[in-house]
């Protein structure tokens, strides 16, 4: 499991590090996108990797030993939700600059 | 509780308030969104001077150091806390003069060189008071998002081709900023198990040695998120660009964004790697020391360099990061004191300077030498602008008074006396040579430091020298360009409170002695927030 994730995270980032290097503007949004999941899912495994247990309290089992961290999942849709909202920003910047210069390259021109 | 208590989340509801009630009408009632913008502005600045004294009174009592708001009454560290000591009602004041300013100059043409500029200009208010008050590093995240998300839209204001090149690479390298802050702080998540500020300057010194090396990992990457907003070399190559690209009074705003960075690295190395940190003592100072350095430097062939005047203010920018940067790095009480000094100063100069750059350009566009790249910058748009909407009076002899403020941004920016610019650094060299040991030899990296400030001084001086001469002595042929009393009035306001800053020197000076010193001890600043002191968390953890 851990292994698995692990890899998961890393090939994520790897491929969205890479591709943000990129010339074009769609790869680096592809880019972004990746990289962004990795991070969503780093935030995740940062509370522990815990199989069949639940996030939110019972009142009548106190032990926190029952439970998962409820934490990085609260983290991790916040950060999706503001990661969804600038992918979604950004892809208006990339339409507005191809439509001003013609060109897809970061730069606005052929290099 | 009486309105006092809740005095400290004004800052951040107010222009949450403002910016949806600018939503409710569309951009043919322009003036109704200025009046909103600017009620909502004064009231912010009023609001700030109040936070600041009573962050002062507090103190004054020995009692309590700081005035913390628990979010929904839950306690510090499960629930978000807003924390105000003298550091964040300075910054948060700091903002809220930007901001009117700015928002006067707008008023005579910017305004309406597209939609939404009110609603955002107050989101990015909001954005930058939530940075300064939060007390948890998660909600830092999402105010630091609020903050980008509005200054994306304004550094678009205007379109054109420059300024959205120069927004897409801006929004590029924050987005991929803002993984790293998240990737950080969820490392220290993952390590203390707290988010709470104050909490983990509590936990970090019993983090386990096998740990640390993690927690370390983890703050150096959330540091390197800071420090590409603060523009440290060589994290800063987006900046100079984007900051010549962006429209006059938001170029103005933007001046406090590489200050919050800095901002935020003065607390978190103070809190969480301060005197008590056990293990983690003193954790990356030298690399903000060597960071600061390269940044002056690489700022100070930049001034000398630049061929435009928007370029200048945008490296003149990078020397004030650097040296803001190299002076925390030196993590001693009595530079931090001059260190806030400078960064109030330098930030309310490099204001009046981005917004003065553009009534110099408009002096060039009517002369003769056009650059094409100013051209570019304006694009047609602001050709029909100049038919329909022009606000206010024009004010006579215009090249005289331009003159007499770009003379002044100048003398304030390389620090020559009797301005605040002298004051400011003559406070952070003298503090970094007393504090040494007498008998001890000066170690090389406060040389350096001395001799970087000193030549990034003298390098302004003639860049701005040569810009001015070829600006201001030179023919003009043709009219000269109109400005009206609304754009220079921000730019003057803003070089008085500078000079207000010289002879208040003495208070003003003080002030910020106590808002080290606070910074420098953070038991105070704990106790407030968790009801406990390190010492006391050591012997219940032992």
């Amino acid at each position: 499991m851990e292994l698995v994730l692990a890899i998961g995270i890393g090939v994520l980032a790897g491929s969205g590090v890479f591709l943000l290097l990129r010339p074009r503007t769609f790869q680096v949004i592809i880019g972004l996108s990746l990289l962004s999941y990795a991070v969503n899912l780093f935030i995740f495994s940062m509370g522990r990797i815990r199989l069949n247990a639940a996030p939110v309290l019972d009142p009548a089992a106190n032990d926190p030993a029952l439970y998962t961290d409820p934490v990085p999942q609260a983290l991790v849709l916040t950060a999706i939700v503001i990661g969804f909202a600038m992918t979604a920003l950004f892809l208006v910047v990339l339409l507005a600059s191809r439509g001003f210069t013609g060109t897809d390259h970061v730069d606005g021109r052929e290099r | 509780m009486s309105f006092l208590d809740h005095l400290i989340i004004m800052p951040i509801l107010l222009p949450l308030g403002a910016a949806a009630l600018t939503l409710l009408f569309d951009d043919t009632r322009r003036e109704i969104k200025a009046g909103i913008n600017f009620a909502a502005t004064i009231l912010l600045v009023a609001v700030a001077i109040a936070l600041l004294m009573q962050t002062d009174a507090v103190t004054r009592e020995g009692t309590e150091l700081t005035v913390t708001y628990q979010l929904g009454n839950w306690p510090a560290p499960f629930g978000i806390v807003l924390v105000a000591d003298r550091l964040s009602a300075i910054m948060v004041l700091l903002a809220g003069i930007l901001g009117i300013n700015a928002l006067i100059y707008s008023m005579a043409r910017w305004q309406a060189a597209g939609p939404h500029f009110h609603m955002l200009f107050q989101m990015l208010l909001m954005g930058l008071n939530g940075a300064f008050l939060t007390g948890d590093l998660f909600n830092l995240f999402v105010f630091f998002e609020v903050m980008l998300a509005a200054s994306y839209g304004l550094l678009l204001h205007g379109s054109g081709v420059l300024r959205v090149r120069a927004g897409l690479h801006y929004i590029a390298i924050n987005l991929a900023a803002s993984s790293l802050f998240l990737i950080g702080v969820s490392l220290i998540y993952g390590v203390t198990g707290t988010l709470n500020m104050a909490d983990l300057a509590l936990r970090i010194p019993h983090v386990p040695a096998n740990d640390l090396g993690l927690l370390h990992a983890g703050a150096a990457i959330l540091g390197i998120a800071f420090l590409v907003k603060a523009g440290m070399w060589p994290l800063n190559f987006w900046l100079p660009t984007t900051y010549a690209a962006a429209s006059a009074p938001v170029a103005g705003l933007f001046a406090i964004m590489t200050k919050v960075g800095v901002y935020i690295v003065l607390r978190l190395t103070l809190l969480l790697f301060g005197e008590h940190a056990g293990a983690s003592f003193g954790f990356g100072q030298t690399f903000l020391m060597i960071g600061g350095l390269a940044t002056i430097a690489f700022g100070t062939v930049g001034v000398l360099a630049s061929q435009s005047t928007g370029r200048l203010a945008g490296y003149s920018v990078l020397v004030s990061s650097g040296t803001l940067l190299a002076a925390i790095g030196m993590g001693d009480r009595a530079v931090t004191g001059g260190l806030l000094f400078y960064l109030v100063s330098s930030t309310l100069t490099i204001s009046a300077f981005l917004m003065l750059v553009e009534l110099i350009e408009r002096a060039r566009v009517a002369g003769a030498d056009v650059l094409a790249v100013t051209m570019e910058a304006y694009g047609e748009d602001d050709e029909e602008l100049e038919h329909e909407e022009e606000v206010g009076v024009v004010i006579p002899s215009t090249m005289a008074i331009l003159g007499v403020c770009f003379a002044l941004c100048g003398l304030l920016l390389s620090g020559v006396p009797p301005f605040s610019g002298f004051i400011s650094k003559f406070a952070m060299l003298s503090a970094v040579l007393q504090s040494e040991d007498a008998a001890s030899p000066i170690p090389a990296s406060t040389w350096w430091l001395i001799g970087l400030l000193i030549i990034s001084g003298l390098a302004s001086l003639i860049a701005m020298t040569r810009t001015g001469i070829a600006t201001f002595w030179a023919t003009l042929e043709g009219q000269t360009p109109s400005v009206r009393v609304i754009e220079i009035a921000p730019i003057a306001i803003l070089i008085a409170l500078c000079l207000g800053l010289t002879v208040a020197g003495g208070p003003v000076l003080r002030f910020m002695d106590l808002a080290a010193d606070a910074l420098h001890t953070p038991t105070d600043y704990i106790e407030d927030i968790i009801g406990t002191t390190p010492a006391a968390h050591a012997g219940g953890a032992s």
